[in-house]
Formats: C-alpha cells, sequence, structure tokens
C-alpha cells in the first residue's frame, strides 16, 4: 500500500508540491568536473521527493493505527523506569535525534551509539546503525526491550498496557479481535514511524526549478556533493542514503559496527549503515559515535580521508577541497532542512 | 515391491543429481541479475561478482549461507538443496535481493 502525501496531523509539510513522481536512480554519480545546465539537471533527477508514503502490504496504513503508534512512542511507560519514551532518544525538537554524542539509555548509562533519525523511514531498507533489523516493525519493539535502553521485556510491556483502559480500547478499536500483543504494538509503532517525512525543503524547490530558492554557494555545493566530492556514491536518493554499509574511517573504538551482525566479511568491519542527510543541520552531532560536532567537522573528515585500515571503504579518498568548496558543501546540505511541521504532543491514555 | 521402490528412488535420485545444473548470477551495478531463480532441489547458484565493488552474498529460507565477501572477478557458489522460497540479500548492499523458489 502507498499513502499519497496529502494533509494529514502528522505528515511533515508536504501538501501540494505538486512535484513529478519518480524514483531517484540511486548510486549513479555524474562524473563530469565542470558540467552543464544538462548535467546538472540530469543530476537534479536523481533526488527527486515521491509523491506517496510507501506502506507494505502487510502493515497497511490506517490513521487510528498511526495515531495509537504516535501515542506509545510518546508514552514513558514504555520503558521499565517509566521516564524514557522513544522520544527520549528520537525527539522531533532535534530532527528526530536527541542532541547528544552518544544515547543515554537506562539509569542515565551512555550508549556506544548516536541516536538515529526516524525521518524518512518509511524509505528504509534496513535499520539501525548496523543492519540487525530488517523490518521498521522489528526495528521498532528492539531499543524497548534491549536491557541497556528501555529494557522492558515485551510480557511485561503487554501486561502494563493492558493495565491501562484506554490502551486496551484503543488496541481493540485498531485491531479488532486481536487488541494488545507485541505484533501490534510493533505495527502501530511502525505506521507512526513511516508518517515521519521531511517537509519540502529549498533544495526541493530547486530541483522543483525555483532557480532563487537556494543560494549560489549551495549550487556549487551540489555540483561538488556529485562530482569531486564524491558523496553521492553512499548518499544518493532523494533521501540520501543507499542504505548501505561503509566503513568510512571514524572511531578507532571496538565498535565493529555490521561484522558484529555478519560475520565473516572484511569490507563489514567498522561499516555502519549510511545515514540520510534530509534536515541534517538539526541533527547535530554527526556520524554514528557523535564524534563531530558540526558539518564543517564532517567535511573536514572526508576531506582528510578518514582512518586508513583495511576495511576502509575503497571510495573514501582524500579529497582536493579548498576552503571554499567545503563551505560550499556545507551550504548545500544546509539547503535540505524544509518547515517541518511541529509536532503535536499526544495525550496519553 | 519395497525393493523396486527403493530402486526407482535410488534411481530418480541418481537422475537429479546427474541433472543438477550451476546458474550464474551477475552483480554489476549493485544489482543481481536475474532478480529471480526457479531451481530443482541441488541446483547450485554461482555468485559471480562482476562489479567494481565487493559483495557479500546472505542466503536465508529453508537453509541460511553466508558465502562471505566476493572480491570483484571473484565468485562463490552455493547448493540448494532443500525446496522452499529464500530470499538472497548482500550484506554491504541490501538493495541488492534475489529471490530463489527452488523445487
Amino acid at each position: 500500500m502507498r499513502r499519497l502525501l496529502r494533509s494529514s496531523t502528522m505528515i511533515a509539510g508536504l501538501i501540494g508540491l505538486g512535484l513529478a513522481a519518480g524514483t531517484a536512480a540511486a548510486d549513479t554519480q555524474v562524473a563530469s568536473a565542470q558540467p552543464g545546465d544538462a548535467d546538472i539537471a540530469a543530476m537534479k533527477k536523481l533526488y527527486l521527493r515521491p509523491t506517496e508514503i510507501p506502506f507494505p502490504k502487510d502493515n497497511a496504513y490506517a490513521p487510528a493505527k498511526a495515531e495509537l503508534g504516535k501515542t506509545l512512542f510518546f508514552d514513558p511507560r514504555l520503558s521499565r523506569s517509566g521516564v524514557q519514551a522513544c522520544v527520549s532518544c528520537h525527539n522531533p525538537s532535534f530532527g528526530w535525534e536527541d542532541g547528544h554524542k552518544t544515547a543515554v539509555g537506562e539509569n542515565m548509562l551512555s550508549l556506544a551509539r548516536n541516536s538515529p533519525t526516524i525521518i524518512n523511514r518509511a524509505w528504509g531498507e534496513i535499520f539501525f546503525w548496523d543492519g540487525r533489523a530488517e523490518s521498521l516493525e522489528k526495528q521498532a519493539v528492539g531499543p524497548i526491550q534491549a536491557a541497556g535502553e528501555m529494557n522492558t521485556p515485551m510480557a511485561v510491556l503487554i501486561e502494563r498496557l493492558k493495565g491501562i483502559s484506554g490502551y486496551q480500547k484503543k488496541f481493540d478499536e485498531v485491531f479488532p479481535g486481536e487488541g494488545i500483543s507485541e505484533k501490534n504494538i510493533a505495527a502501530s509503532i511502525a505506521t507512526f514511524e513511516r508518517t515521519i517525512v521531511s517537509a519540502e525543503a529549498p533544495f526541493d524547490r530547486w530541483v522543483a526549478g525555483d532557480e532563487k530558492a537556494i543560494g549560489e554557494d549551495a549550487k556549487r555545493g551540489f555540483v561538488l556533493f556529485n562530482t569531486k566530492a564524491n558523496c553521492v556514491s553512499c548518499h544518493s536518493g532523494w533521501t540520501f542514503t543507499d542504505d548501505s554499509f561503509h566503513d568510512v574511517g571514524v572511531s578507532a573504538t571496538d565498535d565493529i559496527g555490521r561484522a558484529k551482525i555478519v560475520p565473516g566479511v572484511p569490507e563489514l568491519q567498522f561499516a555502519f549503515k549510511t545515514p540520510g542527510l534530509r534536515n541534517i543541520d538539526q541533527r547535530a552531532p554527526y556520524m554514528h559515535d557523535g564524534s563531530m560536532a558540526t558539518l564543517e567537522d564532517v567535511v573536514r573528515h572526508y576531506v582528510e580521508g578518514g582512518i586508513q585500515r583495511p576495511s576502509l571503504d575503497p571510495e573514501m579518498k582524500p579529497l582536493a577541497l579548498n576552503d571554499q568548496e567545503a563551505k560550499d558543501l556545507v551550504a548545500f546540505m544546509q539547503t535540505l532542512t524544509g518547515q517541518d511541521r511541529p509536532m503535536t504532543l499526544p495525550v496519553l491514555p | 515391491m519395497r525393493l523396486i521402490a527403493i530402486i526407482i528412488a535410488s534411481q530418480l535420485a541418481f537422475a537429479a543429481a546427474a541433472t543438477a545444473d550451476e546458474v550464474t548470477v551477475g552483480q554489476a551495478g549493485k544489482v543481481f541479475n536475474p532478480a529471480d531463480l526457479q531451481l530443482k532441489v541441488g541446483d547450485s547458484v554461482k555468485f559471480n561478482n562482476d562489479d567494481t565493488v565487493a559483495h557479500a552474498v546472505l542466503v536465508k529460507g529453508p537453509h541460511e549461507s553466508n558465502l562471505g565477501q566476493i572480491k570483484p572477478g571473484d565468485a562463490k557458489s552455493v547448493t540448494f538443496d532443500q525446496a522452499g522460497t529464500y530470499d538472497v540479500k548482500c550484506a554491504i548492499h541490501p538493495k541488492m535481493k534475489l529471490t530463489v523458489t527452488v523445487q
């Protein structure tokens, strides 16, 4: 099922864009060093916004289901301590991250990785930094049960929710004859998460033909992004991620990333999933370990080429960018943030 | 009667083994080609990395396999010895998908 991106209390400002339907042709790099208008037009086509949110056939969209998922997402009673909700780490005020270097779990203990955003995850292929969940439904119930995070065994959570009459009623309405279960908790939260879509950004208006939507520095940055800087080799498509795993030479800790999930693949040592770049200037700090405070730091990292080790992605090579080009790249990334509609808080049952 | 059945079954098994095929799947452009396969029990698939980047094939279904890293120019094979539907992905590039139906 696909849901048209139309007016909704939870859709972030994507009304009436009139964008052409299209699928971003991922992973296609336009290689010209000094591209002309036709080349830039071809680059733009790689980033066209879709017109619908995709929902899986086995968890179709329903407004009441998304609303229930939103209620669960904001409810701290999903954590054993009763003080942490999903939104604690995925906060709309921070681009659905939390502003911390690494996430904070139960008892205020710091976790190993930066909280990833939930923006545009309806288009996600695989979930978590290391890809350990193959669906948003599986992802949704992971942190709830993880000992270091919300630390609530599913049986405990189900009993707790059954003790709240308002939840009994909501689950019965959304899932007649089924009620409260792990499957339905997961389905509800995942449905809500799929409705979190980044709003039209200045970049999108430029792609759609408004030449004044972004500055000349950002336009130069876009060309660099797709050519000399080669960011597009991983940050592809309208969400700016290939949903693939790369060692980009960040962090010398013992966190081996994807290699822990899929052993025996040298290229997956220290490899983490490419994050999307929508609303990126709201989502500091950056990288899987939150080790970079600013977008300037991130660009500097790519200019330097990252930690040299056998697993370093072959696309990671020092970049010959001057200071102005580095600024242009940052200016471009800053055009990827739109005016997302403020999220209203649910009244909890 | 039972002896005849055993002999026939043995001959059928021998015939199946004798006709097992190997199908080559390419990976150029971060795409499995072909993206769907219909196989017989006992057939194998040779994953040929004709791409410019490394891939890593994961097979999930009635039996599961992690073929490990396949560098450009290399190839690895896996035999499908149980009937069923298998989902094959690249562990590095999960958008690379292949469905294998074994009968």
